[in-house]
C-alpha cells in the first residue's frame, strides 16, 4: 500500500504585510500597509489548518465563518469567499484594516502555539479589496416587509444595522449629522490607516442594499426620537458614538495651540485641512508637538502631526509602555516613523506666550502602583519630580464623553451617570422600539465592537418588527 | 443643497439670506444657530438663525463678509444653492415673561436680535432695545426694532448717530429697573454690556460665537470658561450667563487661526475668486 503523501508543514511565520518605507510614509498621507499580493494571500491562507473546532470564530465580535472563507480563498473561489465574509460583515475592507485582530480572532488561532497566528485580518482585507476592484455585486433584494426603521448615526454601528435590516427587506433611513457618512471611519481614523475612498465604497454598498442616507440631519434637533416613532418609523436604532472630548482640567488648557484629538482629527480627516488652502479648514502645526494619551487615537494624532510637518512628535503617557492601550502594530508603526514616547509622565500646567499660544508644558513624573478598576496599574504622581517640556502644539487624546443631544431630547430614555444610554446585550433601551449600540452605550471602544453591537441589535429589531 | 430664495443687503458687507429648509423652519427657535458649508471644499461655519417661516418653509440668517467663506457666500444670489446646512443647533433661548427686558445688539447680530425681540414681545415683556454699530452706515433694522420695542436707543462707536459708545446704558439702568438683559454682538461689546449690567444686578444673557468645526458636540474647539467651568459653545450654549464668561480667553481663542484665515481670503482674492479679475 502506497503511503499517503504527508501534508507539508505550515510555515511558522505569517507572510509579512508589505508597507511603505517609514521615511517616505512619514511625509505622506497614503496608506501605510500596502496589502498582500494574490500570491501572498494564497500563501498565508494555506497556513490555516481548518480546525474542526475553530477558536477564531468565537473571538470575532460579528462571528465571521473564518475557516470557511479562508478555505474558499485558498481554492481560488474568491467571489464565494467574499460572499462568505459579507454574510456576517458588511464592512470587510474596513475591518480588515482597523480591527484589533491580535486581541480577537487571531488571539486564539492554533498556529500561534507553533509560531505566528494566521493573519486573518490581512486575508479579509485582501478579499474585500479584490472584490471592490472587480466591482461589487449588488445582492438580490428581499421582498419589502413594509416596516420602517430609523438609524441615528452613520458610523460602524449604524451602518451595520442598516445593512442587516435592509437585507431583510425593511425600509431603512440613516440620519447622519455630519456632511459625510462613516462616523469615526471618516472623521477619526486617518487616511494613512483607512483610505476614505474605501469607507465611501462600503457606504455605497449599504446604499445599494436599499438604505436611504440623509446627511446633515441632526436627530434630536430636527426630529426627536419620539417624533420619528410617531411619524411612521416602527423602530429606531441610536448609534451616535463618542462625543465631547475629555480634558485634563489643568491650568492653561484653553491656550491657543491646544487641540483635542477630536478637533485635530476632524480638521485633518473630515475637513481635509492637510490640503489647506485648497480645502478651507485651517490647521496649524508647530515644530514640537506633544500628544497626551496612549490609545489608538493618540497614535493617529501623533502620526498625522508628523505628516503635517512637525519636526518632532512626542507622546506623553502616564503609564508605561506595557499599559499602552493602542494596538501593538500601530505603536510599532509610530516608533518606526520616529515618534518618541515619554512614559510615566502627565501634564500639570500649560504655559502660554504673550500671544496666548502654548509654549511649554509642565509635567510631573508618575509611578505605578497596584492595579485600579481598569485592571491596569494605577499611576500616582511623584512629589518633587516636576519638569518642563517646550512645545508649541498639544493634542489631548485622553478620551471622549457621550454626546448629550439625543439623551436630553428623548423623554423616558434611561441614561447612566456617565451619560451613556442604558441598553441590554441586544441593544434594547428603556423605550419600546428604541435600540442603541456602540460607543453611545459602552463608552469608547472599537469599530468592530460597535459593529458587533449593531449586529445583535439588528437581530433584535428584526424580531421585534416581525412580531408586531 | 439648500436654495436661496431671498437675498437682502442690510448694510455694506452685511447680508441676509432666506433659504428653503422646511424641516429646519419647523424646528428652529430663537437663539439657535446653523452650520453652513458653501461647497465640497468648504469649511463649516456657524451662523445665528435670524428668522424662520413655516408657511414659506424657510429659515434666514445674516452674515458679515469678513473671511473667504462669507465673501463667497455674499456673491451667491437668489436661486443659487448652499451645499450643506445643518441645524437648528444649540440650546434655544429661554423665552418667557420676565417683565422688563433690555436688548442690546451690535453689528450683524442685530439680525437675530430682531427674532429674539419679537419672541420676547410675544411673551408679554416690556422691551427697551439698543442697536449699535461702528458707524451709522452699518446700522439696520431700526424701524423694525422700533415697532416691536417700547423704547429704542441707537449708538455708534464714532458717535455718527445716536449715543457714542455704550456708556449711556448706565444712565438707562439708573432710571429704570430691568429684569433681564440680552446682549448679541461682537465679544468686546458683550463684555462691555456685561460689565455695565453687573453692578445693577441685571441677569444678562450673551450669545457667544467661538470658533466651531462640527458644531454638535464633538470637537471641543468652542470651549469657553463660564463661571470657572469649561463649557462647550455648541451644545451647552450658545447663550450663557454674561457675568460669568471669561471674555479675554474667548477673544484669544477666536484669533487662533487669524493668519490662516487671512491667507485663505487673500489667495482667493488674488486668484480672482471675488470677481475682481485678480486686480
Amino acid at each position: 500500500m502506497a503511503e499517503s503523501k504527508p501534508r507539508p508543514k505550515p510555515k511558522k511565520e505569517a507572510v509579512k504585510m508589505p508597507k511603505q518605507d517609514a521615511k517616505i510614509r512619514s511625509q505622506n498621507f497614503n496608506e501605510v500597509a500596502l496589502g498582500y499580493t494574490e500570491e501572498q494571500a494564497l500563501e498565508e491562507a494555506s497556513r490555516c489548518l481548518q480546525c474542526p473546532k475553530p477558536q477564531c470564530v468565537a473571538g470575532c465580535p460579528v462571528g465571521i465563518a473564518i475557516p470557511d472563507f479562508i478555505k474558499l480563498l485558498k481554492e481560488g473561489k474568491y467571489e464565494e469567499a467574499a460572499q462568505k465574509l459579507k454574510e456576517k460583515n458588511a464592512l470587510p475592507a474596513v475591518c480588515g484594516r482597523v480591527c484589533p485582530q491580535e486581541e480577537q480572532c487571531q488571539k486564539s488561532c492554533i498556529m500561534s502555539k507553533m509560531g505566528e497566528p494566521v493573519s486573518i485580518g490581512r486575508l479579509e482585507r485582501w478579499l474585500a479589496d479584490w472584490e471592490r476592484k472587480k466591482g461589487v455585486k449588488t445582492p438580490e433584494k428581499t421582498p419589502p416587509t413594509g416596516k420602517k426603521v430609523a438609524i441615528v448615526g452613520a458610523g460602524p454601528a449604524g451602518l451595520t444595522v442598516a445593512a442587516e435590516l435592509a437585507k431583510l427587506g425593511h425600509e431603512v433611513v440613516i440620519f447622519e449629522a455630519l456632511h459625510l457618512a462613516g462616523g469615526v471611519l471618516v472623521y477619526g481614523i486617518p487616511e494613512f490607516r483607512l483610505p476614505k475612498s474605501i469607507v465611501q465604497a462600503e457606504v455605497d454598498y449599504i446604499k445599494k442594499l436599499g438604505a436611504d442616507l440623509r446627511l446633515g440631519y441632526l436627530v434630536g434637533r430636527i426630529h426627536t426620537i419620539p417624533e420619528l416613532l410617531r411619524t411612521g418609523f416602527n423602530a429606531v436604532f441610536i448609534g451616535t458614538g463618542a462625543g465631547l472630548p475629555a480634558f485634563m482640567n489643568v491650568p492653561g488648557e484653553n491656550l491657543g495651540g491646544i487641540y483635542s484629538a477630536n478637533e485635530f482629527l476632524i480638521r485633518v480627516n473630515l475637513m481635509k485641512s492637510y490640503a489647506f488652502p485648497i480645502y478651507d479648514t485651517p490647521i496649524r502645526i508647530g515644530k514640537h508637538v506633544v500628544v497626551i494619551g496612549g490609545g489608538n487615537v493618540a497614535m493617529d494624532s501623533a502620526r498625522s502631526a508628523l505628516r503635517l510637518g512637525a519636526e518632532e512628535v512626542c507622546i506623553v503617557y502616564r503609564r508605561s509602555r506595557e499599559e499602552l492601550p493602542a494596538r501593538e502594530e500601530e505603536i510599532e508603526n509610530a516608533e518606526e516613523e520616529g515618534i518618541v514616547c515619554k512614559f510615566l509622565a502627565a501634564p500639570i500646567k500649560f504655559i502660554g506666550d504673550e500671544k496666548g499660544w502654548v509654549k511649554a508644558m509642565e509635567c510631573i513624573c508618575m509611578e505605578l502602583g497596584p492595579p485600579d478598576e481598569s485592571g491596569r496599574r494605577k499611576p500616582t504622581p511623584c512629589k518633587g519630580s516636576e519638569f518642563t517640556m517646550d512645545t508649541d502644539t498639544v493634542i489631548v487624546a485622553i478620551g471622549r464623553t457621550p454626546n448629550p443631544i439625543i439623551q436630553s431630547t428623548t423623554e423616558g430614555l434611561q441614561v447612566t451617570k456617565w451619560g451613556t444610554i442604558v441598553a441590554d446585550e441586544n441593544g434594547k433601551t428603556s423605550i419600546e422600539g428604541v435600540y442603541a449600540g456602540g460607543d453611545i452605550v459602552t463608552g469608547e471602544a472599537t469599530v468592530i465592537s460597535a459593529m458587533g453591537a449593531g449586529k445583535r441589535a439588528a437581530k433584535a429589531i428584526h424580531e421585534y418588527l416581525m412580531k408586531k | 443643497m439648500y436654495k436661496i430664495v431671498a437675498k437682502r443687503e442690510l448694510a455694506p458687507k452685511i447680508k441676509l439670506f432666506e433659504v428653503h429648509a422646511p424641516e429646519m423652519a419647523e424646528k428652529a427657535r430663537p437663539g439657535q444657530f446653523i452650520i453652513i458649508i458653501i461647497n465640497e471644499n468648504g469649511e463649516r461655519i456657524p451662523l445665528t438663525i435670524a428668522g424662520y417661516d413655516t408657511a414659506r418653509g424657510t429659515i434666514s440668517f445674516g452674515f458679515n463678509e469678513v473671511g473667504k467663506t462669507t465673501k463667497q457666500l455674499g456673491l451667491l444670489n437668489e436661486g443659487d444653492c448652499i451645499w450643506n446646512i445643518t441645524g437648528p443647533l444649540g440650546v434655544p433661548s429661554e423665552i418667557r415673561n420676565y417683565g422688563k427686558v433690555l436688548c442690546v445688539a451690535g453689528g450683524v447680530m442685530i439680525a437675530p436680535m430682531l427674532l429674539q425681540v419679537r419672541a420676547l414681545r410675544e411673551s408679554g415683556n416690556q422691551i427697551t432695545t439698543v442697536v449699535g454699530a461702528r458707524i451709522k452706515q452699518l446700522l439696520f433694522f431700526e424701524d423694525e426694532m422700533k415697532a416691536l420695542s417700547d423704547k429704542l436707543f441707537v449708538a455708534t462707536d464714532d458717535g455718527s448717530k445716536g449715543y457714542k459708545g455704550l456708556d449711556f446704558i448706565k444712565e438707562v439702568l439708573k432710571n429704570e429697573k430691568f429684569d433681564r438683559c440680552v446682549a448679541y454682538g461682537p465679544v468686546v461689546m458683550m463684555k462691555n454690556v456685561s460689565e455695565i449690567t453687573k453692578p445693577f444686578g441685571v441677569p444678562t444673557v450673551v450669545s457667544l460665537t467661538p470658533i466651531m468645526v462640527d458644531g454638535m458636540g464633538m470637537c471641543g474647539v468652542c470651549r469657553v470658561t463660564v463661571g470657572g467651568k469649561m463649557k462647550f459653545g455648541c451644545v451647552d450654549g450658545p447663550e450663557f450667563d454674561g457675568h460669568g464668561v471669561d471674555y479675554d480667553e474667548l477673544i484669544n481663542r477666536q484669533r487662533m487661526f487669524l493668519p490662516e484665515e487671512r491667507l485663505s481670503s487673500l489667495l482667493w482674492e488674488m486668484r480672482g475668486g471675488c470677481n475682481c479679475g485678480g486686480k
